[in-house]
């Protein structure tokens, strides 16, 4: 019996979170430590699971199993492979940079870094699970935190109306996957919610198609697929720093995770029936959400709308269903997760002290702000797939997989990129360089140290994986070759 | 020692990053310390350039084609590989890249504002330069074609004059959005052929007739529609008549050292990809398509020097003359690819001859473009105005940089003695045998590009002086003539004596094509 | 069948001759304490409790059926894991009840109070384990009177009288209605037990049409005990105006009872017309969800919130009854459980708020995460297990009442359901919402309630949380009620 070190991972926030709800409401500087330490903690665990996975042996690992329900399939199950890892990896960045920039929390820090804990968790918990049941009770968990801390600690003008409407479409998406994946477990005919067993099931190809949009639609919303997309920007927009970070960064992974995971992996033929539509929508998605975040006059929305472009690619990989577009799917949901929690993170830093969002009222802030500009412009050539940066080695290989099963789709979704490379310039100088208002110059200061180091991590990793896409790969590259191996070795 | 041997090139390339990343902790108050420390670091490419060339083999073996080969993995998820390797026609362009650098960042001493960044940023271009000139692998090249964009961006946008930031936007969106049909048309390829790996590319993409890709159109037509993404990424990096007009721009409003490199070294890029590229990738449709070819590159000179005959400005006039100068580039490349299947002998030496006397015009270019920049910023610095009226009669005032402007003005107007010469005559050579008429519509050109040099020249230094100068203008200090030295020498060598880089491009050339 | 007692018999009705000794010992302490109403006001909750407790215990011990089960009483009682496991849920809903109850001024020096309690929850646990028409009647009707009373106890209180006489002549119509049904059933087969009349009822003995009569007029008393579409009329106002904590008791224990009776009737007298029914109670189940979701997102009173969210979740619960499975008795009887310990814990919160603020308006829980930081998350609690989120207890059950219907093919009715949850899961965020984000009316403090009230809310957070993540003992119960019910 090894250190059961995922569930010591997926308690650490929980405990966390129990654990600051305990404290007085007063004593703040104990509860930023303990959100702190925590989230230290998960960062420190996931790099030591990104470093000790075994590449050789691939498949998945650090499995965990314990009765749960036994008489009705449901067993605590943990357990990660390539795709997931990168993920939990993903998770720790951004939890930890989520503490760091939420550090000035003024409003219930307490409530605030409690349900921050909860919602990594539940993250965690996601890519963790081999038990469909407990993937979807992770799922689940994010719920309240969600809402809560968008409606409460919010932007004020749309926090009730973005995070009802976040919390409503996430659900409304994890309960037709919940439904699918229902009958899943009964047309299995094994009466398991074990992940590996239902793999090797084996269902036939009518209940495939029938099942295959219910689950993968389902968790494809979270996913930000079009059109079930416009929760994204309204609920990003609305949420705080740290959270934005996570919803953009992290949850919208977990859609498409989960997506991958219970879609694509246990209903192999029906995916391929569909792929089709999901790459039309996915298309879409990508240049359709770069041309909408072009023409946005508030700063965040057209990171919110940018994520939206990008998730796009995402999922454009998964529905090649080969082995260049998994690839990089899974690149660019580690890629993307990191960026987009750069540019939020930098965006509520300028918020802070601007006070606006509006891209016309805001101007040179370089010379006040450096390293935000710094970060945002990495942030910004990751975005665009720029080389040399990680957004280039993921979209090449969705790009590669499009060639090989929809040319039409790569020369369409690329426009998107042209799109984001000019709204990102735009973006760039008209709040970062020129002239800074007046009523501003004063105002506004330059970033904490603690900013300093969310935005220099934050924009190494990405620099890092831009030159050494092997970094990843050699985690991913098993990871797919396993789904290859059950939808039959691609097409 | 045997490490740093074997990895020279990767040394050369990587080099200035370093020195970037060290430069990022230096204080930024410091300035003298950062302009030499950017200025040392940008000498030790160069360096290692000359030890290359040293080492060189000017004859390339069928075996062994690149020299100095480098090849790692690198993302070998998708198949392609960190591949590094120099031969007669790549090794001229890093030696004329090392060489420039130094020379812009030593032009750069002007510079007060944030020399912290303007130094990590053209070190960083330099970097992006010299991968394109040395990748061996396509995934490879368009990495580095695309990194260079940024800091030039970046250059032309925080350090450039008045409407820098739509000149800087245009001159990225330009080339991104050409590089887009690039980057499609290599994936297409990537997937096509299995693998980035350039020799691989070479042997397999030009005989492939089954694609793997389901597209529903014939293969000959995909491979049209790739080698026109080629192209037009090149041609609008070169750039070629119509893709032109983000550079008058560009060029007026960057920094005088952006101006440098822009013109003598990124412009190579777009021709460097037609030769290591667009030649051996696409020989039939090269060969189809070699009039429409060569009717862009005539285009390209009679309208480059029209358009820097009307104007008004120093560095705009300077700016069109790329254009100018660059379509001899372009007019010799088409001429081979005229030819690129001819067997006959006479064929085969018109062929290497404009090869020859493309690369040959680029490495030229770089030189006299690089100093006529530098010379328009050494007066907007002293006079700040461009205006051409404003000048007049400054030979008497500026004696020294009169010389200096008049000789790099000859070179660049193709005096013979001068290097300019040599280039264009080989490339004319070359192409009057296929491209008659091109060939004689590009002497017209050629007449009009004395009529602009002699026109700037006599508004400059000759005719009254304008008596707002007198007194004001000082002459060249020995910073800026350090600058020019080296490239009025090589001006002078490669007009004299040009064998000593002919000898290698021609071996090159022969071998490749 | 022996005419003689044997101590089966006894052990079969233990439970309620528990309750009957514990009421007269309340009647008895309240005369003893005729003159000091601090004493009444502080023990006699705890004393219902503690003796509804011990009663729990001892009948654990003593009537815990063994292997299948068996008829008792002259076919009058079933004595079966399905009825122990029943009572075992009305008499925790009754122990929780009288503590929450101590919060209440009005009832809580009331001796008969706890008295009635005890009667009514007597009454379900016969209805639970009844085997017999008659009975069953009987068991029904002692359940709902004391009921009435208490629903009307606030004789000062005009809501709560409109209250009392509204149930009760809904309570009286319908169970007319029934009895109807009952004398139907008799007439048609001449027997009223339940178990001989299962097979008087195979399928084709007897015309579709006068089985449908017989099935529609029965379903209207028993939905009117589950306040199930079109008998929820009374809910509302009832829930409203009702004492808090018999508004509780009603939403769990007594829905609760409602559900016990059509598991076994339908499950076991009208076994054949499977058909037949399950159509039927889909649509009844459709109704429900769909009324009262969409109507409790205009509430602005939180009791009747409440209540309109009871109906919603009978009609969840109906999903289950539809599916006619094993899974799907399993479903009912774990989300009766789920649902018990969460709806008590929303009514005992609310108890506490209309007792300081004095009002029961959403508003009124404003800000309540700065008045007191541990009820406001207990709402968080309850509300969210109301909404079907993990990890509390309403996410498996629903999963359970999904999953039955799901494994029967009902897949139109599963959408149906998990849309609703959607629309229910908004207005439960909406209450959250006030909590955590509305400026609270005033800044002062909530004071910590009464011991009783404390210890019920910690009992009732300790089982949303367990009944939502350590599955296997309700899991258990579930199964053992479920095999007794599909005995045959």
């Amino acid at each position: 019996m090894q250190f059961p070190i995922l569930s010591t991972l997926i308690f650490t926030p929980i405990v966390a979170g129990i654990l600051l709800l305990l404290l007085p409401a007063e004593n703040r500087i104990w509860i930023r430590r303990v959100a702190l330490v925590a989230a230290t903690l998960i960062l420190l665990m996931s790099l030591f699971l990104y470093f000790s996975y075994d590449v050789s042996r691939g498949g998945y690992q650090f499995l965990e199993e314990a009765n749960w329900l036994p008489q009705f399939g449901i067993h605590y199950k943990l357990g990660v492979d390539g795709i997931s890892l990168p993920l939990v990896l993903l998770s720790g960045l951004v939890i930890f940079s989520g503490v760091l920039v939420s550090w000035n929390v003024e409003d219930r820090p307490r409530e605030f870094f409690s349900f921050l804990m909860f919602l990594g968790a539940s993250v965690l918990g996601v890519f963790c699970a081999l038990d469909l049941f407990l993937l979807f009770f992770f799922f689940e968990l994010a719920v309240f935190p969600k809402y809560l801390m968008i409606v409460v600690w919010g932007y004020p003008k749309t926090r009730e109306y973005g995070g009802m409407k976040l919390t409503l479409y996430l659900f409304v998406g994890s309960v037709i996957a919940l439904v699918g994946t229902l009958a899943i477990y009964f047309g299995s005919g094994l009466r398991t919610f074990d992940l590996l067993a239902l793999e090797q099931a084996g269902f036939p190809i009518e209940f495939q198609r029938l099942w295959f949009p219910f689950v993968f639609l389902g968790f494809a919303i979270l996913g930000g697929i079009f059109p079930f997309h416009s929760w994204a920007p309204d609920g990003h927009v609305a949420a705080p720093t740290a959270i934005s970070m996570l919803l953009a960064g992290v949850e919208m992974k977990v859609g498409a995770f989960a997506a991958l995971r219970v879609g694509i992996q246990l209903l192999p033929e029906g995916a391929q029936y569909w792929a089709p539509a999901i790459l039309l929508l996915a298309t879409i998605n990508v240049v359709y959400g770069a041309f909408i975040a072009m023409v946005q006059t508030d700063f965040k929305y057209v990171i919110g709308f940018s994520s939206v472009s990008h998730m796009g690619l995402v999922l454009i990989g998964f529905a090649t269903l080969n082995r260049d577009g998994l690839l990089g799917a899974g690149m660019q949901m580690f890629s993307h997760g990191v960026m987009t929690a750069l540019f939020f993170a930098i965006v509520g830093m300028v918020y802070d002290r601007a006070h606006t969002r509006e891209i016309g009222a805001l101007g040179g802030l370089v010379r006040k702000m450096p390293w935000a500009a710094v970060g945002f412009i990495i942030g910004g050539l990751v975005s665009m797939g720029m080389p040399g940066f990680s957004g280039f080695v993921s979209e090449i290989p969705v790009f590669m997989g499009a060639w090989q099963v929809a040319p039409l789709v790569a020369v369409v979704a690329i426009l998107g990129i042209l799109i984001t490379a000019a709204y990102i310039f735009l973006v760039v100088r008209r709040v970062f360089f020129g002239e800074i208002p007046a009523e501003l110059s004063a105002r506004v200061g330059d970033v904490s140290r603690k900013d300093k180091l969310v935005i220099g991590m934050l924009s190494a990793v990405m620099i890092l994986l831009g030159w050494f896409p092997s970094l990843l790969t050699r985690l991913i590259e098993p990871g797919v070759q396993s789904i290859l191996a059950l939808i039959g070795g691609g097409r | 020692m045997s490490f740093l041997a074997n990895h020279l090139l990767s040394l050369i390339l990587f080099t200035p990053t370093a020195a970037a990343l060290v430069m990022l902790l230096l204080p930024k108050e410091k300035t003298t310390l950062l302009r030499n420390f950017a200025l040392v670091a940008s000498l030790i490419p160069f360096v290692l350039t000359l030890v290359v060339w040293a080492g060189f083999d000017p004859q390339p073996r069928a075996d062994m084609p690149f020299q100095f080969v480098e090849k790692a993995s690198w993302y070998s998820a998708i198949r392609a590989s960190y591949h590094l390797g120099v031969d007669g026609i790549s090794l001229p362009m890093v030696l004329l890249t090392t060489l420039l650098t130094p020379l812009a960042i030593l032009a750069s001493y002007s510079i007060e504002e944030r020399v912290k960044s303007y130094m990590i940023l053209f070190l960083l271009l330099e970097t992006g330069m010299l991968g394109v000139f040395l990748a061996l692998d396509l995934l490879l090249f368009f990495v580095f074609w695309e990194v260079g964009l940024v800091p030039m961006y970046f250059l032309i946008a925080q350090w450039g004059s008045k409407n820098r930031n739509y000149a800087a936007l245009k001159f990225v969106l330009y080339t991104m959005g050409g590089s887009l049909g690039l980057l499609l048309a290599i994936q297409l390829m990537g997937v096509a052929v299995g693998s980035f790996d350039l020799l691989e590319m070479y042997q397999r993409w030009p005989g492939l007739n089954q694609l793997s890709i389901p597209i529903g159109l014939p293969v000959s037509t995909v491979k049209a529609i790739a080698f026109w993404a080629f192209v037009v990424a090149f041609a609008i990096k070169v750039p070629v008549w119509p893709f032109h007009t983000w550079l008058p721009d560009a060029h007026t409003e960057a920094p005088t050292a952006g101006s440098m490199i822009l013109a003598g070294v990124l412009l190579k890029l777009g021709a460097y990809g037609f030769l290591r590229l667009v030649l051996p990738l696409f020989p039939v449709e090269s060969q189809q398509y070699a009039g429409a070819l060569a009717f862009l590159g005539v285009a390209a000179i009679i309208f480059g020097a029209l358009g820097a005959w009307a104007q008004n400005d120093f560095k705009r006039l300077i700016a069109y003359s790329s254009i100018n100068h660059m379509g001899f580039v372009v007019l010799g490349i088409a001429a081979a690819a005229a030819l690129l299947n001819t067997s006959s002998p006479g064929g085969l030496l018109d062929k290497n001859i404009a090869l020859n006397g493309a690369v040959l015009q680029m490495f030229n270019h770089g030189l006299s473009a690089a100093g006529m920049f530098f010379l328009v910023g050494v007066l907007y610095e002293r006079a700040h105005t461009r205006d051409l009226n404003d000048f007049g009669g400054l030979y008497a005032v500026l004696p020294v940089y009169g010389g200096v402007l008049i000789f790099t003005a000859m070179a660049s107007l193709g005096l013979p003695g001068l290097n300019g010469f040599v280039s264009e005559f080989l490339v004319v050579r070359g192409a009057w045998p296929v491209l008659t008429l091109a060939t004689a519509l590009a002497m017209i050109g050629l007449f009009f590009t004395g009529a602009y040099i002699l026109k700037a020249l006599k508004m400059v230094l000759h005719g009254p002086l304008n008596t707002r100068w007198q007194g004001h203008l000082t002459d060249m200090t020995r910073r800026e003539l350090v600058v020019m030295a080296p490239l009025m020498v090589l001006m002078l060598l490669l007009g004299v004596w040009p064998a000593w880089l002919l000898d290698m491009i021609n071996r090159a050339v022969a071998f490749l094509f | 069948m022996s005419s003689d007692f044997t101590p089966q018999m006894w052990r079969s009705i233990f439970p309620e001759v528990g309750l009957l000794i514990l009421a007269i010992v309340l009647l008895f302490f309240d005369l003893i304490w005729l003159k000091r109403p601090q004493m009444r006001a502080r023990w006699l909750g705890w004393i219902t409790s503690i003796g509804i407790v011990l009663i729990m215990g001892v009948a654990a011990g003593v009537s815990m059926p063994q292997g299948q089960g068996s008829i008792e009483w002259g076919g009058m009682l079933r004595f079966d894991a399905a009825g122990f496991v029943f009572r075992m849920i009305f008499m925790s809903a009754a122990a929780l009840t009288a503590l929450f109850a101590s919060q209440f001024e009005a009832v809580k020096k009331r001796g008969e109070f706890y008295a009635l309690l005890l009667i009514s929850t007597l009454g379900m646990n016969l209805m639970a384990s009844a085997a017999d028409l008659i009975l069953l009647f009987l068991a029904i009707e002692t359940t709902s009177i004391p009921l009435y009373v208490m629903a009307g106890f606030l004789t000062r209180d005009d809501r709560s009288v409109e209250a009392g006489i509204k149930y009760f002549l809904f309570g009286a119509i319908t169970s007319a209605v029934m009895l109807y049904g009952f004398s139907l059933i008799y007439g048609l087969t001449g027997t009223t037990q339940i178990y001989e009349l299962s097979s008087a009822f195979q399928a084709g003995n007897l015309p579709v049409g006068l089985a449908g009569l017989v099935i529609v007029l029965v379903l209207v008393g028993f939905g009117f005990k589950i306040s199930a579409v079109p008998f929820h009329f009374w809910a509302p106002d009832v829930y409203q105006g009702a004492p808090t904590p018999v508004a509780g008791f009603l939403s769990t224990a007594s829905k609760a009872a409602g559900f016990a009776v059509l598991l076994r009737v339908f499950q076991i007298v009208f076994a054949g017309q499977g058909s037949l029914w399950m159509v039927l109670i889909a649509i009844l189940a459709t109704a429900s969800m769909l009324i009262g979701n969409y109507l409790a997102l205009a509430q602005r009173s939180i009791k009747r919130l409440l209540a309109y969210s009871s109906i919603a979740h009978a009609g969840y619960l109906l999903i289950g009854i539809a599916s006619d499975s094993e899974l799907g008795t399993l479903s009912v009887v774990y989300y009766l459980i789920a649902y018990l310990v969460t709806n008590l814990a929303a009514f005992g919160i609310v108890n506490l708020i209309e007792n300081r603020v004095g009002s029961d308006e959403i508003g009124a829980l404003a800000g309540l995460n700065r008045r007191s930081a541990g009820l406001a998350l207990a709402m968080l609690a309850a509300m969210l297990s109301l909404g079907g989120i993990p990890p509390f207890a309403g996410f498996f059950a629903k999963l359970l009442v999904f999953a039955a219907a799901v494994e029967r093919g009902l897949i139109w009715l599963v959408l149906i359901g998990v849309f609703n949850a959607v629309v229910g899961l908004y207005y439960y965020l909406n209450v959250l919402k006030v909590i955590y984000l509305h400026p609270p009316i005033e800044e002062k403090e909530i004071v910590p309630a009464t011991p009783g009230w404390r210890l019920a809310m910690w009992v009732c957070m300790a089982g949303i949380l367990l009944v939502g993540f350590w599955f296997s003992p309700w899991y258990s119960l579930a199964q053992a009620a479920t095999s007794a019910i599909w005995v045959y």
